[in-house]
């Protein structure tokens, strides 16, 4: 009765869930413009740059694949693997706008098959694992229709 | 080079590289004792001890320095102990030559030493959402060879490397691990048999994937008036650089245990060579030599392809041009520039501390002309390269 759990996000403050546009929750450096991935509360990445305060930002939910591999075993713990283990996609994207790359897990349907560098992909949310009562969510990464791969 | 920067090695010496499980100090102390054994140079003189940390094992890996030193019998002597991920014994190493260099010390022992658990890597327990390391478990499912199979993916399209050429690389070094008596796998493989063992994060396959290993390496390094006095050779092979740089921002190319790269929006490409390929440069620029001075190197093959990313990164090609220098045979025993005559990780899978310690043993072995069935001969100048976890580079020149 999966539609009777409640849906979690995995991890606090690491992406919107809303329906009409998830996203992957930056920060973006006040001073000197820097973003990062997962937030950055009290330092900016650039040398350069002292900056001490930060917006949260949406960061972009489309962008292309920088390189891509699979999971063939059950990754160890503290991932927890449905059972029986499916393999799964993990893609490692470009986004333009922030020019930074950002990993996540492809959704189920996606094999290696259907990607290539550059293959365009938008940022969905999805079921992790689950328990008894809840749904864990996580963000992950699916093709744009006729963008490279087959798309999904 | 200028001399003044230079330190001797004295004495090298390794525990067998397997997976016993025993405790990873008789390996460090195996090791230990047989470095000072082949320097000729007594536990007791020793002035200074150089751990390389190992976090698996408990407290006694988080302080190694002292538990190799009361393991050879407490001496009073200064330690150290360092951990800087797959980068731990390059730290130790660095950490040893800065005390000698200042005059601090004369002689000193440095220590790396491993027991691993079964299959692939788990971030250290407990429950930490602060921990990239464990989040990228837990969120991503993300292991260390799912950064490996990205890097080698992005070659295959960028550079058009081959499945083959991946294995060729496994074949390359398992030739050569077969020749040394302290590798973990001594038997040659085919690149068949290579292309048939299960895929495991395509497209690396199981055979062109470092196994966790225990192990032990040690070296005795000293300053060079030292060596004069009381070493066993009038011309020590010696180190006269060793390279422990950071990235610069903005780190572009995904890094374990990372989810992202630094944002290159504020200050553009960085001004310079990538990551990787700074690590050896530096030391270069230290030694006050280039890439075309090199007779061998050992570099820090996790996988059969990252070899080919190394090719370029310590400037032994062009980037794009590994697999020529690949299929041309360059990098075999025998050829113009051989890597990893020592089997490289591919043959002794990692034992974390140890590595880039053993990285040092295995080319004073060539410089002094002592690896029998893998020797590069004529050898002079040897690099180590290697890189631990959020960005510790890890680089040695051995000259002799």
């Amino acid at each position: 009765m999966t539609g009777a759990k409640t849906r979690v996000p995995a991890v606090e403050g690491w992406f919107t869930t809303d329906a009409d546009g998830p996203a992957l929750l930056g920060s973006r450096c006040r001073s000197c413009g820097t973003y990062a991935f997962p937030r950055q509360t009290f330092f900016c990445g650039n040398p350069g740059c002292e900056g001490t305060e930060f917006d949260d930002v949406p960061l972009s939910r489309r962008g292309t694949v920088w390189s891509y591999t699979d999971a063939r075993y059950t990754p160890p713990a503290p991932y927890v693997a449905a059972d029986p283990y499916v393999p799964f996609c993990i893609a490692a994207v470009e986004l333009a706008e922030e020019k930074m790359v950002v990993m996540g897990q492809m959704v189920p349907e996606v094999t290696v098959d259907d990607l290539a560098v550059g293959t365009e992909v938008e940022l969905v949310v999805d079921v992790l694992y689950e328990d008894d009562d809840h749904q864990y969510l996580v963000w992950k990464w699916r093709p744009v229709a006729g963008s490279g791969g087959s798309g999904a | 080079m200028p001399d003044d920067r230079d330190v001797a090695v004295l004495g090298v010496g390794m525990h067998p590289w397997g997976k016993w499980g025993r405790n990873f100090v008789e390996y460090g102390l195996a090791a230990a004792r047989a470095a000072l054994a082949d320097a000729g140079v007594s536990w007791t003189d020793i002035q200074f001890v150089s751990g390389a940390d190992t976090i698996r094992n408990g407290y006694p890996g988080f302080i190694s320095g002292a538990t190799f030193s009361q393991a050879l019998g407490w001496s009073g002597a200064r330690v150290s102990s360092a951990y800087a991920a797959c980068a731990s014994g390059a730290t130790a190493i660095a950490a040893a030559r800065a005390q000698i260099l200042a005059g601090l010390c004369d002689v000193a022992l440095v220590v790396g030493a491993d027991t691993t658990p079964k299959g692939f890597f788990a971030p250290v327990g407990g429950e930490r959402k602060d921990d990239p390391d464990w989040l990228r478990f837990h969120l991503l499912g993300a292991t260390n060879p799912t950064y490996f199979a990205l890097y080698a993916r992005r070659r295959m399209e960028l550079f058009g490397a081959t499945e083959d050429d991946f294995a060729a690389v496994k074949v390359k070094n398992a030739r050569a691990g077969a020749a040394n008596p302290n590798a973990r796998y001594r038997q040659e493989v085919s690149v068949e048999e290579v292309l048939a063992s299960p895929m495991v994060a395509d497209p690396l396959r199981l055979l062109e994937i470092c196994a966790t290993s225990d192990g032990g390496a040690a070296l005795v390094l000293s300053s060079m008036d030292f060596a004069r006095r009381h070493g066993r050779s009038a011309a020590p092979v010696t180190i006269p650089a060793v390279s422990t740089v950071t990235p610069r921002f903005p780190q572009t190319v995904i890094e374990m245990p990372n989810f992202a790269t630094d944002s290159a929006v504020a200050v553009g490409a960085v001004d310079g060579p990538a990551f990787r390929r700074s690590i050896a440069f530096a030391a270069y620029e230290e030694a006050g030599i280039g890439p075309e001075d090199v007779d061998v190197a050992e570099v820090y093959d996790l996988s059969s392809a990252l070899e080919l990313d190394w090719y370029e990164d310590v400037g032994l090609c062009k980037e794009g041009e590994a697999e020529r220098l690949l299929r041309d045979g360059d990098t075999a025993l025998g050829g113009r520039i051989p890597v990893n005559p020592s089997g490289g990780l591919s043959s002794f899978g990692e034992a974390i501390p140890a590595q880039a310690i053993a990285q040092v043993c295995e080319l004073v072995w060539q410089l002094r002309g002592q690896a029998a069935g893998r020797q590069v001969e004529g050898a002079r100048v040897g690099v180590t390269a290697n890189q631990g976890l959020f960005g510790h580079g890890s680089s040695v020149i051995v000259t002799g």
